[in-house]
């Protein structure tokens, strides 16, 4: 009998969804293999990276992460330029000062935030609440209205709070990050909600709330690699492009947030923070990652890299 | 589980008449009514009443006039090669034959008709001796299609073992063995074969045929049954397969799983 080489042959492909409008639009998903397997099928987007702008200053992120945003944290159009400046394909404006515990801003105030930073900067917006799920259904509902056509992605949307957000979603043409904590079951669950008010499934992606290296990130990776083999088997309510918040997490890390004088024996917290940081961001897009939202320029430039040999066709 | 809805065949009335008359209306109804019902194909059989000189014309017309009203492959049923080639030749998208024995002088027109028409083809794992009774004797034929499937270059995903069903009144100790062969003919070889079998031919002249069939479908797909020809017109039956698809973890679980099911 010939040897025959034995290549996975999948039915199915996950969703491909644009971001953005204009000559900086982006587009992720549309994969028909696992992640890089170029010699199996399609990989015809790049996955993006996005460097998160907080509306208002982040005092409590530590040193490192400020530093190369120096003089911009507390002005989120000029924290936007900056990062788009370091290469972000994208800018994830966080409406932290809309939480109760900081300054419970008004969904009006971020409304006019949001368009100001959409008009400073070119590239695709990501849009995300505070995390207090009523409020971001309030907030998001106003951002969504004052971006209308920009084509953002904006959530996060959970089980309660997905159907202010959805319809502002779909009314000014949006798409919806769906978040849930790592649990497949329901994250499919939470698609299917959202198809049923006829968003298009591609104007979806899952946001399995991962964890960084260290704080569970085998979890996140087992989820998101299931996830895309049920995507690829035809599963259509999986079939959407994972986002990976991967800065808030990696950040979190005593890792990468203790200075060196703390823990010397760690080494040199410049290069450990990063890899910190890149480490699970290359780990996560390995499980089928697209979309990645980063703190530092520096790991985004790391990140790059990475991505850009991991795009080179290793078709055979 | 790939279920290939059986009601396109010249044996019921409606089909026998539609083909006399040359009426599409229930030709058409079958077809977008098994699409509806989760078919992945349709099986395609002119039956016994149309002359074997004509059965090559009336296959090319039911497998046109089905795919016309709905979006899925067929599955070419007929004993009658002519017949087998004129549905291949109609068809668009990637068919399926039905079906070969292990005798080879069968194999030998249509494993390569397989390999030219890029199509799937059934194998039945029996020979001019009849359907063997033990699983191992079931194998050892499984094995045959498999190594002149290999020979002609047809891949294992395309070539569908039916370990071959008695009806349970009739051949009751065929049960566990059909059980038994299912799950030998996934050690053949690697990647490995895939299997099919004409599920109502278990319930063939018994009571309680629905319930035979659903119980049946269900044990063999533990076993390794990778479709069905089957009555999909059978809302228990499409629980059953969708409940049965979560707890062999080929789907993922989520709570409307019945209706995700049908929504494919």
């Amino acid at each position: 009998m010939a040897v025959t080489i034995a290549k996975e042959k999948w039915t199915s492909k996950v969703g491909e969804m644009e971001l953005g409008a204009g000559p900086k639009a982006v587009k992720v998903g549309g994969e028909t293999s696992l992640s890089f397997l170029h010699f199996e099928g399609e990989i015809p987007n790049r996955p993006v990276l996005a460097l998160e702008v907080w509306d208002m200053e982040p005092t409590e992120w530590p040193d490192m992460v400020k530093k190369p945003f120096e003089g911009v944290l507390a002005d989120p159009v000029a924290w936007a330029k900056k990062s788009v400046e370091y290469g972000a394909d994208v800018v994830a404006l966080r409406f932290m000062s809309a939480h109760p515990d900081f300054k419970n801003a008004a969904p009006e105030e971020c409304a006019a935030t949001a368009k100001a930073v959409a008009e400073a900067v070119d590239v695709p917006l990501i849009i995300v609440g505070c995390g207090v799920e009523e409020k971001d259904a309030a907030v998001l509902e106003k951002v969504a209205e004052a971006l209308n056509g920009k084509q953002c992605l904006i959530g996060c949307a959970t089980e309660k709070n997905y159907k202010t957000i959805t319809a502002a979603a779909m009314v000014n043409g949006h798409s919806v990050i769906a978040s849930s904590p790592l649990d497949i079951n329901l994250a499919k669950q939470l698609n299917i909600l959202m198809t049923e008010m006829n968003l298009p499934a591609n104007r979806i992606v899952i946001d399995p709330l991962v964890g960084a290296l260290g704080y569970g990130i085998e979890y996140g990776y087992s989820i998101m690699e299931r996830a895309r083999m049920g995507a690829l088997m035809g599963d259509k309510m999986l079939a959407m492009p994972v986002i990976c918040f991967v800065g808030q997490e990696a950040w979190k890390a005593k890792e990468a947030k203790s200075p060196d004088e703390e823990s010397p024996e760690w080494g040199a917290q410049a290069k450990r923070a990063i890899l910190w940081e890149v480490i699970t961001s290359t780990s996560f897009a390995l499980a089928g990652g697209s979309i990645f939202i980063l703190r530092h320029p520096e790991s985004l430039k790391h990140i790059n890299a990475h991505f850009n040999k991991m795009m080179e066709s290793n078709a055979y | 589980m790939i279920l290939i809805g059986e009601r396109i065949n010249g044996m019921f009335k409606d089909i026998r008449e539609g083909i006399l008359n040359k009426n599409p209306e229930p030709i058409q109804y079958w077809a977008k009514r098994q699409y509806e019902m989760c078919a992945g194909f349709l099986d395609i059989n002119t039956g016994p009443t149309v002359e074997p000189q004509d059965q090559p014309a009336v296959m090319e017309w039911l497998v046109k006039t089905a795919q016309e009203a709905a979006p899925l492959p067929c599955c070419v049923d007929s004993t009658n090669p002519d017949a087998i080639e004129a549905g291949l030749k109609a068809h668009k998208g990637k068919a399926m034959i039905n079906s070969t024995t292990a005798d080879q002088w069968k194999m030998d027109i249509y494993i390569p008709m397989a390999a030219k028409y890029n199509a799937a083809i059934i194998g039945l794992a029996m020979n001019d001796k009849g359907v063997p009774k033990s699983a191992a004797d079931r194998v050892a034929l499984a094995m045959e299609i498999v190594v002149n499937c290999d020979m002609h270059g047809v891949p294992m995903e395309d070539l569908y073992i039916d370990p071959l069903m008695l009806p349970a009144n009739v051949g009751q100790e065929h049960g566990v063995e059909v059980l038994e062969t299912l799950r030998q003919i996934k050690t053949l070889a690697d990647p490995s074969p895939r299997t099919t079998m004409g599920l109502s031919n278990s319930s063939q002249g018994c009571t309680n045929r629905h319930l035979i069939n659903r119980t049946f479908l269900i044990m063999s797909m533990a076993c390794g049954l990778d479709s069905a020809i089957c009555d999909v017109n059978d809302d228990l039956l499409l629980d059953e397969v969708a409940a049965a698809n979560l707890l062999l973890n080929k789907d993922i679980y989520c709570d409307s799983f019945l209706k995700t099911f049908r929504s494919r």
